[in-house]
């Protein structure tokens, strides 16, 4: 369903990213780039004194016309962005919030993991898995 | 045999020693049965009179024992080139059981597979090939057999019986220089490839952590060492270290994941570890504990964390006393050689392992329905795993096999637990069983690989890569590092910023000289004390000047309130630093006193030079004001006439 997942640290340095059509992936690094612009802005919008309430899904951050970007930023400032096809109008908010949940699962479980040393790139195999998981669709 | 080296058909089919003497044997017993067996349907499978074809009956059972998806046999038979010429011969044989082997160890099956090395295939046989096992009435006790070294051993030590017979066996066994000697069974083939080998090295191996496995099986394999020959006792022990927890009578004894599956010996090994770690079996390691033990085992960080994924089944960052002997056990056979399984193995999953735990011996799990994806090619994999370890400790000691006592193996066990990790993973690797072969080399290694774990355990865990520096990758013009950074002395300084909506400035009308010939002079005169306030208050002067052409067009008023704001804003802080500095004057000596009255006196004159300024201005004011007036006036005189 996702056409690309990306896993930025707070730094705005990718520690993961994948895209499921691989001859346009720089088409979607760019788009994830350029939305890192959109995901500060609305991390600042809320200001500081409602860190507590600040939501961590940030929903649409962007459409283009043939892909939706959504975002979901972390206590932690470690922000998700995920590309959809505009073409899949099947996918509504919920969805992409329980996609963005997981990602926040697995990458909890990626942090877990001692061997792990945050800012690293991620490499685990679940993780993988799972981001495949959600992709898999797209052919 | 009739094969000649694998066949020069086809691709170059390169096989080694072992699968040469496997591949020989199992086509001399399907070319036998095919003699011997009733007349089969495939005619054509025994058309060609020239050469010794294998029948298609005995073939594709031989197959089906392999326990390979239909369509993948199906697959080999047509790769091997047996359909495309109608039969089995020694070429089409050889590759099919090379592509086999490869199939079960998770290869693909292909041509090239062929080229590369793969264990042994791995057939599971029924009772109806009994009649072809020769000298092997363990098997036909109806137990299928999966391993050489399992059938002959699991049977051997859970029945007295058996243990006769392993015995009678032995000496069979023993002139194993000569493999062709031993019992046709093509079990037997590996058995004894992958014994000879290890006797062979037998000087240099073993590394050691059997012995608590060879002490429980001494007092067991007592029964079956009546020859008292090493041999014998070696396979004994070294099939019992694998086949401790089978029962006999198992029929589903498809136990392929041998490596994943802990002994006794080494279930107690991990738990007297994870004491060490951590006192109370029932709780956690926490997760920096556990990494700083399992770095010691010098595995590279991605395949300990591949392994911490694994067998961290709950993902809370601690492993439990299961979890714990998993990670180990893992590690083990990583070091080894064994390559990390996709997923973590039935054998080691916490529950089998928690059920396990509480009885001191293991009873055998009635898992029937482990779906193994690790499956493929246990059996070869030991004696590749021996072989490996037999190289791998060849490389680490260099030590001589002596007669040891059980003594020096149990002071060896409880030195260090340093070499620990690295003993270990000696440990399934050798079925060496006699103890003669251990305890010496126990001792060595540990001397030797003491020094190595103290240091590795003296440097500190692996650091972290360095992280990326805190630079704004992606937006250089945002820099907001700069951005806030000037406000920040600003503010101590208790200066003001500078004014943001400053227009360019043009050069100076003739109007501004007096302004800016005083002010030249002041900021030369400018003491250290104001000279944060000197530079804003030049550069407002400066800037209200230029900016007065501008203004008369634009905003009058917005500067003006500027001007009014500044002067008696940065006189503010000028007396604010002024008024600061006379406590301080008390204390400091005569020559500041005196620079700082002079920097008071020059504030001052500041002060007054800009509230002159501003009165000038603010009379300029006035008389644009009066400008502006006059022009509407004309404008609207004007305006009427233009209508008309």
């Amino acid at each position: 369903m996702a056409v690309c997942i990306a896993v930025i640290a707070k730094e705005n340095y990718p520690l993961y990213i994948r895209s499921v059509p691989t001859e346009n992936e720089l088409k979607f690094h760019y788009m994830v780039h350029t939305s890192l612009d959109v995901v500060d802005e609305k991390i600042s919008a809320l200001g500081k004194a409602l860190v507590d309430q600040r939501e961590l899904y940030l929903g649409l951050l962007y459409p283009t016309e043939d892909h939706k970007v959504y975002g979901y930023v972390t206590n932690s400032k470690v922000k998700f962005v995920m590309v959809v096809d505009s073409s899949n109008t099947a996918l509504r908010d919920n969805e992409i919030r329980s996609m963005f949940r997981k990602l926040h699962n697995s990458y909890t479980d990626v942090m877990c993991n001692p061997f792990y040393n945050p800012g690293d790139r991620i490499h685990s195999r679940a993780f993988d898995n799972m981001v495949t998981a959600m992709m898999i669709q797209v052919c | 045999m009739e094969a000649a080296g694998g066949g020069g058909s086809g691709p170059p089919l390169l096989l080694s020693d072992a699968e040469q003497q496997c591949y020989s044997e199992l086509f001399a017993r399907c070319a036998r049965t095919a003699a011997v067996g009733p007349a089969l349907p495939s005619e054509p499978a025994r058309a060609l009179p020239s050469t010794v074809t294998a029948a298609a009956g005995p073939v594709a059972d031989l197959f089906r024992a392999s326990q390979l998806p239909a369509e993948t046999l199906h697959l080999i038979t047509e790769l091997c080139g047996a359909k495309r010429v109608g039969y089995f011969g020694p070429t089409q044989f050889y590759v099919a059981l090379k592509l086999i082997a490869a199939a079960q160890s998770g290869l693909p099956v292909r041509i090239e597979s062929i080229k590369c090395e793969s264990p042994l295939p791995r057939f599971m046989m029924s009772k109806n090939d009994g009649e072809v096992r020769l000298g092997t009435p363990a098997e036909l006790h109806g137990t299928k057999a999966q391993i050489p070294y399992l059938t002959t051993d699991k049977n051997a030590f859970k029945r007295a019986d058996d243990g006769d017979k392993q015995e009678t066996q032995s000496p069979t066994m023993s002139p194993l220089a000569s493999p062709p000697s031993s019992p046709p069974h093509y079990q037997r083939v590996p058995l004894s490839h992958g014994y000879s080998k290890l006797r062979s090295s037998t000087e240099q191996m073993q590394p050691a952590s059997y012995e608590a496995r060879q002490s429980l099986a001494q007092t067991e394999g007592t029964s079956s060492g009546g020859p008292g020959a090493k041999p014998p006792r070696l396979q004994a022990t070294l099939i019992r270290s694998f086949s401790v927890e089978r029962d006999p009578h198992d029929s589903s004894s498809h136990y392929p994941d041998e490596p994943w599956r802990i002994t006794e010996e080494q279930r107690e090994y991990y738990i007297n570890q994870f004491r060490s770690l951590q006192p109370d079996p029932s709780s956690f390691i926490s997760g920096s504990v556990a990494k700083n033990f399992f770095t010691k085992s010098k595995l590279s960080i991605p395949e300990l964390s591949y392994i911490w994924e694994l067998s961290d089944a709950d993902c809370d960052g601690a492993l439990t006393l299961p979890e714990f002997c998993a990670a180990f056990h893992l590690i083990v056979a990583r070091k080894n050689g064994y390559p990390l399984p996709e997923g973590l193995p039935p054998t080691l999953q916490p529950e089998y392992l928690q059920a396990a735990f509480p009885k001191s011996k293991w009873e055998c799990a009635l898992f029937d329905s482990y779906s193994e994806s690790m499956s493929g090619s246990q059996q070869p994999r030991d004696s590749h795993w021996s072989e490996k370890t037999s190289v791998k400790d060849m490389a680490d000691f260099s030590v001589s096999t002596q007669d040891v006592t059980l003594d020096d193996k149990q002071a060896s066990i409880n030195t260090t637990d340093d070499a620990s990790p690295k003993d270990v993973s000696e440990d399934p690797a050798t079925p060496k069983d006699s103890n003669s072969l251990k305890a010496r080399p126990r001792s060595r290694s540990y001397s030797s690989t003491s020094i190595e774990e103290a240091m590795k355990r003296g440097e500190d865990p692996p650091t972290p890569p360095p992280r990326p520096q805190k630079t704004h990758s992606r937006a250089s013009s945002l820099d907001l590092n700069k951005v806030f950074q000037p406000s920040v002395p600003a503010v101590k300084s208790g200066s003001l910023p500078q004014p943001p909506a400053l227009p360019p400035r043009p050069c100076p009308s003739q109007s501004e000289q007096p302004a800016e010939a005083e002010v030249p002079p002041q900021s030369s005169r400018a003491p250290s004390q104001a000279s944060e306030s000197s530079p804003t208050k030049k550069d407002i002067p400066y800037s209200q000047p230029p900016s007065k052409p501008i203004r008369r067009k634009f905003k009058p008023e917005n500067q003006t309130p500027e001007n009014q704001e500044l002067p008696p804003t940065v006189g503010g802080p000028a007396s604010a630093p002024s008024m600061k500095l006379h406590p301080t004057v008390q204390k400091q000596s005569s020559k500041q006193k005196k620079a700082i009255q002079t920097a008071i006196r020059k504030n001052k004159e500041a002060n007054a030079v800009l509230t002159r300024l501003n009165s000038e201005l603010q009379q300029q004011l006035k008389e644009v004001h009066q400008e502006r007036i006059a022009l509407e006036n004309q404008l609207e005189q004007l305006r009427p006439v233009t209508v008309l």
